[in-house]
C-alpha cells in the first residue's frame, strides 16, 4: 500500500537521521560559506543539528511549511539568515544552507523506498515543496535584514551629512549637501538650533551649494529652518544659490524672504560686518596693480 | 492663583517665566504687564523663557499679543532664551512670532533694549533742540 508524502518523509527522516545529517554536513562543508572563513565548522554543525532536529519534529505535524508545527523551525532559520545577512554572507550561501538538505533526503528516500516507485515519487515531491518554501523564507528574512542595515546606514548618512561648522565667534555655517526632505530638515533644524545654543551664535549661514534642486517644498523647509533660528535669536543668511536654481526658483514663483548671497564668502563677509568685525590685509598687495 | 513677577530695571521690564505656562497664567501676565508698562512708562519688555519647555498655540499667540499690546504702549518686546525644541514647535505650529524681537540670552536681549532706549533718548534730545531753536 502506498503512503502519502508526509508519512514517507517523516518515516525516512526519523529512520535515516544519522546518514542524512552526515551527508548534509558534508555538503555544507564543501560550500563556500565555510571556505570564506565567515563561520566555523563547529558553529555550522550546531546550526545544522538544531535545524534538523526541529525539522523532524515539525514533520510530525504535517507537511505545510507555513503551518504551526513548523513555527520553531522557521524561527531558527530566520535567526540564522538574519545573522548571516549581518555577517555579509552572499544570498547563495544563505539559501544553500537549506537547499543542501535536498540531496541527502532524496538519497535516503531512494534507499528506504526500495522498489516502491510511488512512495519515492510522493516523498520527493513533498520534500521539494517543503524545502523550497523554507528556502524562500530564509531569503525573505535575509533580504529584510539587509534592508534594515541599509535603512540604518541611510539614517547615519543623513546625520553625518548635516554638519554645523563654526566659522568665527558667533558665526556658524551649515553646508547642506543633497536633497532636503522633511525628515532631513528636522535633523538639520535640530542640529543647527543646538549649535546656536552651544556656540552662542548670532548669525548662521546656510549654504545650499550642494542642494541639487530647490522646489517649493525645499524652499518651505529652508524658510522653516530660518524662522526657527530667528526665534532663537540668530539671524540667517542663505548662500550658494546656483544660477540655474535661482532661475528655477523665480520661474516657480518660490520666494525666499531672507538675506541671500551668491557665495559663502560673501555671506561670511556680511556676517563679519554685522557682528562689527572687518577683515584687513596686513600688507599691501605686493605686485598686483589695482586700478 | 500665583502670578508671574515683573521686574523693573531702568527703562525696561523683565519677566522670567519659570513655571509651566497655563492659559490663565498667560492671560494674567498680559494684564499685569500692560498695567505695569502704563504705570512705569517702560520702553522695553524682556521676556525670558529658557525654562519654558512646553508651548502650545495658545501660549504662542499670547506672546504675539503681549508684543502687540506693548507696541501700542510704545514698548518693544524681546523674547530671549527660547529652547530649540520650543522654536521647532512654534515653527511647526505656523507661529513665527513676526514682529517680536528675539535674542539668544538675557545679555543680548538687554543690549537690544538698551540700544533702543539710547536711540530714543537721542531722538528726544534732538527734538527738544528743535523746539528750543
Amino acid at each position: 500500500m502506498s503512503m502519502d508524502g508526509a508519512e514517507v518523509l517523516s518515516r525516512t527522516v526519523t529512520q535515516d537521521e544519522a546518514a542524512i545529517l552526515e551527508a548534509w554536513l558534508a555538503s555544507l562543508r564543501e560550500g563556500a560559506s565555510l571556505q570564506s572563513g565567515r563561520i566555523r565548522e563547529a558553529e555550522l554543525q550546531t546550526q545544522a543539528k538544531t535545524v534538523f532536529g526541529q525539522l523532524r519534529e515539525a514533520l510530525e505535524g504535517g507537511l505545510d511549511a507555513d503551518g504551526g508545527s513548523f513555527a520553531p523551525l522557521r524561527e531558527t532559520l530566520g535567526e540564522i539568515s538574519r545573522s548571516r545577512a549581518i555577517q555579509g554572507f552572499t544570498p547563495t550561501d544563505t539559501a544553500n544552507f537549506i537547499f543542501a538538505l535536498k540531496e541527502p533526503i532524496f538519497e535516503s528516500l531512494r534507499r528506504t523506498a526500495g522498489s516502491d516507485a510511488s512512495d519515492l515519487a510522493a516523498g520527493i515531491v513533498a520534500v521539494g515543496k517543503m524545502l523550497d518554501r523554507l528556502g524562500l523564507h530564509t531569503m525573505e528574512v535575509f533580504l529584510a535584514s539587509r534592508e534594515e542595515v541599509i535603512g540604518r546606514q541611510g539614517q547615519e548618512i543623513a546625520e553625518l551629512s548635516t554638519p554645523v561648522v563654526r566659522l568665527w565667534d558667533g558665526i556658524l555655517a551649515l553646508p547642506l549637501i543633497g536633497t532636503l526632505d522633511s525628515a532631513r530638515t528636522g535633523v538639520v533644524m535640530e542640529n543647527l538650533l543646538q549649535a546656536i545654543v552651544d556656540e552662542e551664535a548670532e548669525i548662521a549661514i546656510i549654504d545650499i551649494t550642494g542642494v541639487p534642486t530647490v522646489d517649493t517644498l525645499v524652499a518651505q523647509h529652508l524658510l522653516k529652518t530660518v524662522a526657527a533660528a530667528r526665534l532663537m535669536g540668530a539671524d540667517c543668511i542663505v548662500s550658494g544659490i546656483r544660477p540655474q536654481i535661482a532661475q528655477t526658483m523665480v520661474h516657480l514663483g518660490v520666494e525666499l524672504n531672507v538675506v541671500s548671497k551668491a557665495t559663502l564668502a560673501d555671506a561670511f563677509a556680511v556676517a563679519l560686518k554685522q557682528t562689527g568685525r572687518k577683515v584687513v590685509r596686513q600688507q599691501a598687495a605686493p605686485t598686483v596693480e589695482r586700478r | 492663583m500665583d502670578r508671574i513677577p515683573i521686574l523693573k530695571l531702568g527703562g525696561a521690564l523683565i519677566v522670567t517665566i519659570q513655571v509651566d505656562m497655563h492659559d490663565r497664567l498667560a492671560l494674567a501676565l498680559e494684564e499685569d504687564l500692560t498695567a505695569m508698562i502704563a504705570r512705569t512708562g517702560a520702553r522695553g519688555v524682556l521676556i525670558e523663557i529658557s525654562a519654558l519647555e512646553i508651548v502650545d498655540s495658545f501660549i504662542g499667540r499670547m506672546l504675539v499679543s503681549i508684543a502687540a499690546v506693548s507696541r501700542v504702549l510704545d514698548a518693544e518686546t524681546v523674547v530671549v532664551g527660547m529652547r530649540p525644541a520650543v522654536a521647532i514647535t512654534l515653527v511647526e505650529l505656523g507661529l513665527e512670532l513676526t514682529g517680536i524681537k528675539t535674542a539668544l540670552n538675557v545679555e543680548r536681549g538687554m543690549s537690544l533694549i538698551q540700544a533702543r532706549l539710547l536711540e530714543d533718548d537721542e531722538g528726544h534730545g534732538s527734538h527738544r533742540d528743535d523746539f528750543e531753536d
